[in-house]
């Protein structure tokens, strides 16, 4: 049973603390789907989500409204739609076109899987499909891509990294208008992983089940205030208060997940212990950080503090749930995190140190704004270092820059809603186009061999 | 089937009334009640019990959020176990 306190303290999290659960998205097999031509691919995968999916808008609503907790987003993600198309690759916007219709139609913010996985070698159909991603962002609405361009078994295909310097560059070129938010649905990842539930690099493992409900929760807000309640505790004990919540956070995903996958008529696929911010004040990372004693988040310690923090939540997680997986753990995206826009405002964080958090969080170089004449070959480097990162430790890392055409340092974008807004960040003016474009892989990191 | 149903906001004349009225005409019977006063804010909290209710359940909570609205009060209506998952093991 449980108390008063208790129920009030639930109450408190909701209309106070931000608590919610972020995503419920619906994972799901489009592999049955592939048809002797590219038209009839788009409307079989068309007619597959809109089966599928139709319940999913009524059923997280009502979720949302019979347990009392916000569920903000409803999504799906799909197999990567490059395998769809593999005997047809120029024709791959047909698919996307079909399941951005379907998106809309399903009422779903965004679906993701405009995606392939080329981390040891890119196939030439892949090749084919990765030139369509400028086009695909810039002419769809709610469809996110996301490309795996290297991991801890196989190294980092430099060939693809070069390339998906240009496509980002292209991709905002193509989207200057709305200051190059196509890049903003687009990652490049290291180590992708196959149930991810948040946007933009959810995708639909080869390895999945047919349907599956994977759910994101989130709750920075709550862990804060929860902070705020023992300013002197060591490091210790404040890891301990991070960890309670984190459990009591998880469990109610939890408990959403299993309900929605048995309504939706899915298995219940993983909880993600992500902490991810939005750009509304109280709803932020940075802010844990800067409770947990920085004086601005960016500073020496940040690193340190943001490790303890992400282990925290993944003890307290694990601990809630029975199957976990995604990300998890703490998000620093700079455009949708209040504190991390102060912060870039300020002047009192840098990519460079952006960087250095990567390696101890659960994604990488996330919402930032570059300037629009960033050479591709810089933008390939920046992705370089953070699939390095990712393969020498073993972890997931991704590179979602946005290069805003026509803006310098000093400017500023603005995406909106969930995607916020942020100042345009320096970059290192050095040039590493010699190093990218000796194409090539970096060779598997020695401790990946573990046969 | 046990929920809960709880009520926050600045404390006035009535409020244990109108929720406890609405509650009896849509046959939800009331198994426990706590409610405190801290300065002039009003939390109570109820256990109840929504097996005979003639409705769906989320009707029943926007019918309680809408006498919200009307009385100047925070009114939720939540499946037991969402506190039931959060705070125990």
């Amino acid at each position: 049973m449980f108390n008063t306190n208790q129920v009030l303290e639930t109450v408190e999290m909701v209309e106070k603390e931000h608590l919610d659960i972020r995503t419920v998205t619906l994972g799901l097999s489009l592999l049955s789907c592939v048809r002797e031509s590219a038209r009839k691919t788009a409307q079989a995968v068309y007619d597959r989500v809109m089966q599928k999916g139709k319940d999913l808008v009524p059923t997280a609503e009502a979720l949302s409204r019979e347990y009392g907790i916000p569920i903000v987003n409803k999504r799906i993600s799909v197999t990567p739609v490059s395998v769809l198309t593999a005997a047809f690759p120029e024709e791959s916007p047909l698919v996307a076109y079909a399941l951005d219709r379907a998106a809309k139609e399903l009422g779903v913010d965004f679906l993701g899987g405009y995606s392939a996985l080329v981390h040891k070698g890119t196939a030439d159909y892949e090749n084919i499909f990765l030139g369509t991603i400028p086009e695909v962002l810039s002419s769809t609405e709610r469809i996110c891509a996301s490309v795996n361009v290297g991991s801890s078994r196989s190294g980092i295909n430099i060939d693809a990294v070069r390339r998906m310097g240009e496509i980002v560059l292209e991709t905002a070129k193509r989207t200057a208008e709305r200051d190059g938010v196509g890049c903003a649905k687009l990652v490049v990842f290291c180590n992708a992983v196959e149930d991810n539930p948040f946007m933009a690099g959810a995708f639909h493992g080869i390895g999945e089940g047919d349907t599956v409900v994977n759910v994101g929760v989130s709750g920075p807000g709550v862990v804060h205030h929860a902070l705020s309640f023992v300013p002197e505790a060591d490091l210790t004990d404040a890891a301990e208060v991070i960890k309670r919540t984190a459990f009591k956070i998880t469990r109610a995903g939890q408990l959403i997940a299993r309900e929605a996958a048995t309504r939706l008529g899915a298995k219940f696929g993983i909880v993600d212990l992500s902490l991810a911010p939005t750009p509304t004040r109280g709803d932020s990372v940075a802010r844990i950080l800067e409770e947990l004693g920085l004086s601005t988040v960016g500073c020496h310690g940040t690193t340190a503090a943001l490790a303890m923090l992400n282990d925290a939540v993944k003890k307290g997680g694990v601990m809630a749930s029975s199957r976990v997986g995604g990300l998890s753990g703490a998000f620093i995206p700079v455009s949708e995190d209040i504190g991390m826009i102060e912060a870039a405002e300020a002047g009192n964080i840098s990519i460079e140190k952006l960087e250095a958090m990567t390696c101890v969080c659960s994604v990488g170089l996330d919402m930032i704004a570059i300037p629009g004449d960033t050479p591709a070959s810089t933008i390939a480097a920046m992705i370089a270092d953070e699939a390095a990162i990712g393969m020498i430790n073993s972890k997931t890392t991704a590179v979602r820059v946005i290069p805003a055409p026509g803006k310098k340092v000093g400017d500023s974008v603005s995406f909106g809603g969930l995607l916020g807004h942020a100042p345009v960040m320096p970059v290192h003016p050095g040039d590493a186009s010699k190093f990218i474009g000796r194409g090539g892989l970096i060779p598997a990191p020695i401790h990946s061999f573990k046969n | 089937m046990s929920a809960v149903v709880t009520v926050t906001g600045t404390d006035r004349k009535g409020v244990i009334a109108e929720v406890s009225g609405f509650l009896f005409r849509h046959n939800v019977n009331i198994e426990d009640v706590s409610q405190t006063i801290l300065g002039d804010q009003f939390a109570m909290v109820m256990m109840v019990d929504v097996s005979g209710i003639g409705t769906e359940f989320s009707a029943l909570a926007k019918g309680l959020d809408e006498l919200g609205k009307e009385i100047g009060m925070n009114i939720r209506l939540q499946h037991g176990e969402i506190f039931d998952a959060m705070h125990n093991v």
